[in-house]
Formats: C-alpha cells, structure tokens, sequence
C-alpha cells in the first residue's frame, strides 16, 4: 500500500531549486491539493519573476509565466474570462509585497476568486539575496549588509495581517513547511484556498514560510531551525480571516451581472 | 517489510529526510555521488523502517516514495 | 444605405470592440480616453461583457495578458503616460505571442503634458512600445468611421498574427462626434486558439504562456520566427491612402486628424495651381515604404506633417532613400496647426520649386 508519492498535477521532472530549499515541498503541497480536488483539469496556475518562475515546468495544469508584481493581474484576466476555471498564483516575498504590492492590495479588495500561494522567505531568491519587505529587522542581506534598520529601510510587511483588513479577502492564513507537523497544517490550509475558490468564497491566500538556505548562508537544517527561532515569532502562524464573501463577482457572458 | 524508495538522482543531499527520521535509519552515502554530483540519501536499516513517511513529507524534491506492507 | 450613429471617436471604438466579439475591457482612468472605460461600464453588463477598472495601467494590461492568454478577445485602452505604464506588459504580450489590442488616445506630453490631442508618440507606438526587439501592429485612424473600422480590423490582425495590434488615435478623434456605420466590421478567418490556458480538461497536455528562455538560442529562434511573422504582416497588411498623388509635385505625408488638416490645405493649393498630394498612411507599423519609394520617382518634395516635433520625418527618408527633399511642419505640445498654416508651407516650398 502506497503512503506517499508523487502527486500526479507535479510534472516528473527535477526541480531547480537548491538543495534544501522548501519552495519543492511547497509545490508538492499545490499539486497533492489539486489532485484531491480532482481540479488539475481545470486549473490555470500563474508564477511570476522569481525562484518559482519556472514552475510553468512543474505543475502539470496550463501554466503562465507573468512578469514580476503581476501575477494578481494576470489571474484577475484569466478568472473574469473563465471563472470555471480554477486560477492560483505563486508568488514570491519580493513579487508579492514589494512590486506587486498593489496588485495584491488590489485582487483582494476586488474579492478576486482565485487562490494566492504567497512563499515567505525573507529575502529575494533568485538573484542572490537582496533584502526583501519581508526581511526581519537586523536580518544580514547583501542590500542590508548591516542588517536591515528599520530607521533607514523601514519595517517588514505583514501580509496576513494586511490584507484579512481587506472585505474582499475571504480567506488568510499563515503557515510553515520547517517542520513536519507544520507541513501537514500546511497542506491543510492549501487544500482549504483551493476549496474556497470552488466554494466561490472570495479571495484566498497561504502565505507560507519557507527558507533560503543558499542566501542566508545555512545549511537546510539549521534554515528550517531560523525559520522557528526567528522567522515564526515575527510572523506568527495562524488564520487571520475565515469568511465567506460570497462576492460573486459578476463575471462572464454566462453570469452576466 | 515496508518499502522506501528513493529516486537517487533527484536527491539534492540536502539531509533534511535524515534529520526528522524517527528511526534514525536515513543517512547520506558519502561513497557515492549521484547524477547531481550529490551524496544521495538511502535507506540503513530497512527493517525498522515504520512508514511513518516523515522522510518523505519533509524532502523538497520529492524524492522519496513510502509503501507499507 | 446602412443606417449611421453619430458618435464620440471613444465610444465609436468601444462599440466596435464590442460588435468584434470582444467583451473584456480593463481600464484606468486618463484624460482624453476616459469615455471608452464610461461607455464600456454603461454597455458591457448589457451584452454579458465586463468592464473591470484596475487599480494602474500596468495591472490592466497584465489583467489582459490574462484574458488573451485564456484564449479571450479583450481589449485595454488609455493615454500616452497611461500607455508609458503599460510598456512592460506590452513586451511581455509580445513575448507570449498573445493577441490583444491596445487603445492610445495621444495627449501632449512628454510627462504630465497636457490633455491636447497629439501625436507625439509615435516613436513610442512604432519603434519602442516595450523593451526587446518587438513591433505591435499599429493602426492610425483618421475619422470616427475609421475608429470603428480599424478596431473592428485591429482585432482580427490581432488573433491572425498572435499579437498585440494598437489604434493610434488622438485627443481630437477621441472627443469629435462623426456619424459611424458599424456593418463595415472587419470579418476574417481567425485560427483556433490551441494555444490557450483555459484549462487542459485532461483532454490536452498542459498549455504554457511565457516569455522566458533561458536558453539564447532558444530566445532568439522564437524572436526570428516573430520577425518571420513581422514580415508577412507587412507584406499583406500595411494600409495607406493615396490622395491626388498622381501628378502631384509635392506630396505630403501625414496621418490621423493632421491628414484631415492638409487635405483641406491641398484643396486651397489646388485652386491655386499647386500640384500636392497626400500619401496618408493607416498602418503606421507596418510602415507603408513601397508607395513613398514609387512616389520619390514622381514628386518633388516631400513634406512630414505631424503634431510633434517630427517623429515621422525619418521613416519617410528611409522609405524614399532620401531620392526627394524631405521636410516638416507640425506643431506639438497640444497646439493644432490650421489648414492656412499648412497651405502657407506648401506654397514656401512650391516657391522654391519653381
């Protein structure tokens, strides 16, 4: 009897990621969900600039590669035309709440209908390390040499907390892939942002802690530790909103408004 | 005997498996490398093996397939 | 006789979007477009469309990145900073071989400008609309029939060619009021849209968008394969009109409203034994080289009429490989040359033709 294996929606193929790097149980955790909502079919997944840009690669749904802030637009195109559709994102710290702070605000004030898997891991990635909004005060990044000070590059943003402010937003909540426990509260969570989009609830997003073992210069166990000493008491884990919109946008030819 | 599986070349040998493994029985073979150039994790004792799937919950690159007898 | 709807240039563009199939419209307020995003608001429910207002130019044309990439006729228009913004989205729509099309109702600029028509983007429109090589088709429309006529034809180029298409317009055809036929609507044979994200219904495999190789040779197959496409839509494609050009010493080359000025000023000449002409190209990419070269045989003198600073100037120099004198005038920031002052620099140059 099989316990665990690979979910069908991932693509058989490596990942680019470094060794370590939890953005790889992430995607597991978005393809295991969309095999058990059996939506794989149906779902168009859209990953901007970032570690995560090639995730056109790994997931086996039609995919789209937006540019970097965008996704939240690119997904608001795509749910408006075929709101059958199952539309997520994934989306990075540096995508999500530095340039693409608006576009997130803004889906959210929209009461967008698509699922946003938000990927924190204080720094950006992909190019090597920059400090990122949702780097932690003192936190070393080769744009915060010093450690990031709050009197010159300001204070990290609160996604969860920011946007469950928002009417639109139906669902937030913030978890952990650092231990094994928290992986599987996590998966819940993703399972649950799936869920509620085809509950038509309004707009979810997981945001999720993850490491950067390569820029912040640990070896992936002791990223998993700094994710527990430091990362979680900053962004404490838990549901930040649980409603039900029920903001049926009025979208296509179909439903008219 | 419950079987665990480890797809060698997509191992990264970040040692993330070994380190939440109850058993203890999960280490990286330091005689071998893989198609990465990485020490692949395996298995030591398959016998204690509980396919409790810790290992594999916690591998990010979905290396490792868990079947209990 | 098909029955005509005097109409704002706006709204005569929204209609015809609407009557092309097109029921997607995402917006941003600016000042002289502002009456596509109002008569889209006010019409779309009653078609089962959406008009939906962004938060920014640049969300609004990823929102239709979105829409084109699903496989849908959407359409997203705004005011030369507004389209400034979209540039990046712009390229990547290039970049993803997606089909849309894009409104710039010109104001003065450059930064906050003024809300005056103008036509000083056209740089923008034909040389750099976004980063990379790419073009966008672009189509310069000259009265409010056309506003309809070519958006109608914008979208089907468009889905042909599998990319964005732009009407070049400006604050003044935005605004007039003009009696428009809508039966003229563009009908062409539109290739199936395989490509699509919109779901593989585990019918299919997967579909990708994207505009990413991190492979060099592969970027640049995908970019000569474009250019590939680039050519054959300027051999099938590119539009001009011809006016009084046949024994015309002086042909002036001018598109959009300033078009309507200098054939009021050709009239004038005329009557006054002055042999000009009007070469007046639609499709301002891709450029309308062939007849200029034909023309540099027959006329004399060329004169670039625009409302900038003359943007257009060397196109016709290369078109005609410099066979003729080439000179210009125009006004810019918002000002509207008369047709008086255009005739007055017909006569200085039939002056120094004879």
């Amino acid at each position: 009897m099989v316990v665990f294996d690979r979910p069908k929606s991932l693509s058989p193929v490596p990942f680019h990621y470094c060794p370590g790097c939890t953005h790889g149980i992430v995607h597991r955790l978005v393809a295991e969900a969309l095999d058990e909502l059996d939506i794989c079919g149906k779902a168009v997944g859209i990953a901007p600039v970032g570690c995560s840009v090639f995730a056109y690669n790994y997931f086996e749904c039609d995919m789209i590669e937006a540019a970097h802030g965008r996704a939240p637009a690119v997904a608001t195109g795509v749910k408006r035309t075929h709101p059958d559709n199952i539309v997520f994102t994934y989306q990075g710290d540096g995508d999500l709440a530095a340039i693409g702070t608006a576009e997130t605000v803004h889906v959210g004030a929209r009461g967008e209908n698509i699922t946003i898997i938000f990927i924190n891991n204080c720094i950006y990635g992909m190019t090597g390390g920059q400090m990122a909004p949702t780097t932690l005060p003192g936190q070393v990044t080769t744009t915060s040499p010093y450690g990031r000070d709050r009197r010159i590059q300001g204070s990290p943003i609160h996604v969860c907390e920011m946007l469950s402010t928002l009417d639109g937003v139906a669902y937030a909540e913030r978890v952990a892939v650092n231990t094994v426990p928290n992986i599987k509260k996590a998966k819940k969570a993703i399972v649950k942002a799936f869920q509620n989009q085809i509950d038509k609830k309004g707009l979810s997003i997981v945001e999720v802690l993850s490491t950067c073992p390569t820029n912040w210069g640990m070896t992936p166990e002791a990223a998993l530790k700094w994710v527990e000493t430091d990362m979680i008491p900053f962004y404490p884990l838990g549901v930040y909103k649980d409603t039900d919109v029920k903001l049926l946008n009025p979208t296509s030819t179909k439903e008219g408004n | 005997m419950n079987k665990v599986t480890f797809s060698e070349d997509l191992c990264k040998g970040c040692g993330l498996c070994a380190s939440v493994c109850p058993k203890k029985i999960i280490a990286l073979d330091r005689e071998k490398l893989n198609k990465k150039g990485y020490h692949p994790a395996g298995i030591t004792d398959q016998s204690k093996c509980i396919a409790c799937a810790m290992c594999a919950t916690i591998c990010p690159d979905v290396v490792i397939k868990v079947e209990k007898e | 006789m098909a029955k005509k709807v005097l109409m704002k240039g706006n709204e005569a563009i929204a209609e015809a979007a609407i009557k092309s199939g097109c029921l997607y419209f995402f917006g941003y307020p600016i000042t002289p477009q502002t009456e596509i995003s109002e008569y889209m608001a006010k019409r779309m429910p009653k078609v089962g469309g959406l008009c939906l207002q962004a938060e920014s130019e640049i969300s609004a044309i990823n929102m239709v990145m979105g829409a084109a990439a699903s496989g849908t006729r959407c359409l997203t228009s705004s005011s030369s900073p507004g389209v400034s913004l979209k540039s990046e989205g712009i390229s990547y729509i290039v970049g993803c071989d997606l089909p849309c099309v894009i409104v710039n109702v010109q104001r003065g600029g450059p930064g906050l400008g003024g809300i005056q028509p103008s036509q000083q983007d056209y740089y923008q429109a034909t040389k750099a609309n976004g980063h990379g090589d790419e073009q966008i088709i672009v189509l310069a429309p000259a009265s409010v029939q056309e506003m309809a006529q070519l958006t109608s034809e914008a979208f089907d180029l468009a889905d042909i060619y599998r990319m964005p298409a732009m009407i070049l317009a400006d604050g003044a055809l935005g605004q007039m009021m003009e009696p428009v036929d809508f039966e003229l609507t563009s009908k062409r044979e539109i290739p199936e849209k395989t490509w699509a994200t919109n779901g593989t219904e585990g019918k299919r495999p997967k579909n990708i968008i994207n505009s990413l190789y991190m492979n060099p040779n592969d970027l640049e197959d995908s970019i000569i394969a474009r250019y590939k496409r680039y050519d054959e839509v300027a051999e099938k494609e590119t539009k001009y009109e011809e006016y009084k050009c046949d024994d015309a010493d002086i042909v002036i080359v001018s598109y959009g409203i300033t078009a309507r000025i200098c054939k009021t000023a050709i009239a004038a000449a005329r009557a006054k034994g002055i042999k000009v002409g009007l070469l007046r190209p639609i499709t301002l990419w891709p450029y309308p080289k062939k007849p200029l070269l034909k023309l540099a045989d027959s006329a004399k003198h060329f004169l670039v009429v625009e409302l900038n600073m003359g943007q257009m100037v060397d196109d016709v120099k290369v078109a005609t490989e410099c066979k003729k004198p080439v000179s210009f005038f125009g006004r810019t920031g918002g000002v509207i040359p008369s047709p008086a002052d255009v005739l007055a620099e017909i006569e200085k140059i039939a002056g120094g033709l004879n």
